[in-house]
């Protein structure tokens, strides 16, 4: 009897790392994946266009994501709690108007930014406090503030909008220019990214988040402050959002009432590709970033090597069944051999 | 016990629910009683017109653009105020926050039916959607007249053309062909595949290039960036990639014109490919004044405005039957001819440079 109970003992934590070390190797290759991808299909316009990968062109595909990544990054940290921000374009909108509108006043550039960041913030924590409070489901919550904010952004903005010509220049410099290759935006991004896969990684509240999309019901058990922790995720989303709204501002140089309508679907696109479950607990913000830079990316080549825009969508529509097709057979795969070794240790304590 | 409770409040909110749109429906009510009062359709249609007869007032002129809050239709509906207002007749507008709403357009048609507007002045969503809507209209006897986007040609009294298509086309590979000294590759950005003004607009492009004196001149490419910032941003991008002697872009469409502009004007491309289209000059203001474009065009939106605004009680009037060769005049503007198809023209679009740039607010 002692000696069953001793190996169980033994046997347990060694399948409980063991497993753990097959999800980590799981979830790189799945990055890796993307990232070769990415890698394969900037070369290979390369190859048919030299011009592509030009300084301009590094630049620019740079910059293209940077928007994308960031939004996607918040969204991500939604996703893991097995949730979802559908509101994330129409925060973008209003708070690129709001610091466009703050900008063409005169304002500071670092003031407008704050303002955008905060006011995504704000509407995130709503979004937040209703999914938490509510116990409501965050597709139908969230889709009633895109409305919501969408519509207080007509009623607020009317016909008005921020042209390049009422933003100071150093303002509009920052949205193209940078050190060499690396545009100012695409740092300022890279940074945000560090800061949030840091915090997912090695700190309490992160793994609070993974563990709470895994399980609620156990992660409740477990004593994860459940509301607290949505209501972050959903202040981090926004407030990137926010942030996002802010670059796109300088980036593009004009934003009216409908700016960023429909965003939210490319976001969840590319938080899909990029890895992180749907069903919530996996996934990473470096993969909903890489996924980010290769819907962007995707964009990019087809233009340059002369392919009629038409096939973007269908081609990010297949990418989006892949990556879920790939997600299902790897989680039927490892549970396949969770299950065995399971099995295994299961005999083995009988033999 | 609470459910009870919940139940109670529930059917409480429902009441006060509805007494809230009962008011609602009240006030509506209201309103329409007195638009009926105020304007007295003339019934059925008259084919025949007196260009003598006095301009009747009291006409209540509904404008319904394509998208209400759209800079572009406020500055034309608001020339359409001016215009009606100047007049002594009623200005009214009305319309969907969406530019792709066409059900929520055609109970609009139906609503200013219902209210008995004098003359409904419309930029379609839909060529073909609002046609019962717009005919029932005309049965009681309101003039229809569409600006900016026409309707098929059956369902309205008069169309009015922001400028004609062969001048726009041909106009802006005049105005590339100068600036590239008529000789290297241009190509074109699109809006929409499916656009139908662009591509007619593109085929008088098409065929403007085959004249001798642009026979240097080659398209080489036609985009699409579907009117969307970052969608016309990689377009252009793939453009230079793609053919990098490209010496000339032309945008028949205010968004991506402006975006092209915006990338060019942070690209190493800057001032050295040229860009020139149809753009707005409050849009592209900034982009003219550091270089990265010289010219463009468009029409003045608050003239087709205030052009759809003339025509319109020019039809109530009786002045006019929408018949082609009719003549009306339209204030200030002058006097306009109605041509073929009952289409009336605003006439060649204005191009906008460093010079004029400032006396233009749209």
């Amino acid at each position: 009897m002692t000696v069953t109970t001793d190996q169980e003992h033994r046997a347990r934590p060694a399948g409980g790392s063991g497993s753990r070390k097959l999800l980590d190797t799981v979830l790189k290759v799945r990055e890796l994946a993307i990232g070769a991808v990415l890698v394969v299909m900037l070369l290979a316009t390369q190859l048919d266009n030299s011009d592509f990968l030009s300084q301009q062109g590094i630049k620019d595909l740079l910059l293209n994501a940077t928007i994308l990544v960031l939004v996607a990054v918040g969204q991500a940290m939604v996703v893991i709690t097995r949730n979802v921000d559908l509101s994330v374009g129409s925060t973008l909108g209003i708070s690129a108007f709001a610091a466009g509108d703050y900008l063409s006043g005169g304002g500071n550039p670092l003031v407008a930014v704050v303002l955008a960041v905060l006011l995504g913030a704000a509407l995130g924590a709503v979004n937040g406090l209703l999914v938490s409070l509510g116990r409501v489901p965050a597709l139908v919550v969230t889709l009633g503030t895109l409305y919501i904010i969408r519509g207080l952004d007509s009623v607020w903005v009317g016909s008005r909008q921020i042209t390049a010509s009422q933003l100071p220049s150093g303002f509009a410099g920052f949205g193209h220019d940078g050190l060499s290759v690396i545009p100012y935006l695409a740092l300022l991004t890279a940074a945000v990214l560090v800061c949030v896969a840091y915090y997912l990684r090695a700190y309490r509240g992160g793994r609070d988040l993974y563990a709470l999309g895994s399980n609620p019901e156990a992660a409740r058990l477990a004593g994860v402050p459940v509301r607290r922790r949505i209501l972050t995720a959903y202040v981090v989303c926004g407030a990137l959002a926010g942030l996002a709204g802010a670059l796109y501002l300088a980036r593009f140089g004009n934003v009216d009432s409908g700016t960023g309508t429909g965003y939210e679907l490319t976001v969840v696109s590319a938080v899909v590709v990029g890895g992180v479950a749907f069903t919530g607990g996996s996934g990473t913000v470096y993969g909903a970033a890489l996924g980010a830079l290769l819907l962007t990316s995707i964009n990019s080549v087809l233009p340059s090597i002369g392919v009629s825009s038409v096939w973007v969508q269908a081609i990010d529509g297949f990418l989006l069944l892949l990556a879920i097709a790939v997600d299902r057979v790897v989680a039927l795969r490892v549970a396949d051999l969770l299950r065995k070794r399971a099995a295994e240790t299961r005999s083995a304590r009988h033999a | 016990m609470s459910l009870g409770n919940s139940t109670v409040r529930r059917v409480t909110a429902v009441t006060a629910a509805t007494a809230v749109m009962a008011l609602g429906i009240a006030a509506c009510g209201g309103t329409t009683k007195n638009s009926v009062a105020k304007s007295t359709p003339t019934a059925g249609n008259t084919a025949s017109a007196n260009p003598n007869a006095a301009t009747r007032k009291g006409l209540t002129i509904a404008y319904l653009p394509k998208q209400v809050n759209n800079p572009y239709f406020t500055t034309s509906d608001n020339g359409g105020k001016k215009a009606v207002e100047a007049l002594g007749e009623k200005y009214k507008e009305v319309g969907t926050s969406s530019g792709t709403d066409t059900a929520g357009q055609v109970s609009y048609v139906n609503s200013l039916t219902q209210q008995r507007v004098s003359a409904i002045a419309v930029s379609a969503q839909d060529p073909g959607a609002l046609c019962t809507g717009l005919n029932q209209a005309r049965k009681s006897g309101i003039k229809v007249v569409t600006y900016d986007s026409d309707t098929n040609p059956g369902c309205r009294d008069v169309a009015i053309s922001q400028a004609s298509s062969v001048d726009l086309g041909r106009t802006e590979v005049q105005l590339m062909a100068q600036q590239i000294g008529d000789k290297g590759q241009i190509a074109i950005l699109s809006a929409a595949q499916t656009a139908t003004n662009q591509n007619t607009w593109i085929g008088y492009m098409k065929d403007e290039l085959k004249k001798p004196q642009y026979k240097n001149v080659k398209l080489v490419k036609i985009a699409y960036g579907n009117d969307d910032a970052q969608q016309s941003f990689q377009q252009t991008q793939g453009l230079l990639q793609q053919y990098p002697n490209l010496k000339g872009i032309i945008s028949p469409t205010t968004v991506g014109i402006k975006a092209a502009a915006q990338y060019l004007s942070g690209s190493k491309y800057k001032g050295k490919v040229k860009l020139t289209g149809l753009g707005q000059p409050n849009d592209m203001r900034s982009y003219v004044a550091n270089g990265t474009v010289q010219a463009f065009e468009l029409w003045d939106p608050a003239k087709l405005g205030a052009l759809a605004g003339y025509a319109a009680i020019a039809l109530a009037s009786g002045q006019i039957s929408g018949a082609p060769g009719q003549t009306f005049t339209a204030g200030d503007m002058g006097k306009y001819t109605i041509g073929a198809n009952s289409v009336v023209v605003l006439g060649k679009p204005t191009v906008f440079n460093k010079s004029n740039i400032a006396n233009f607010h749209f």
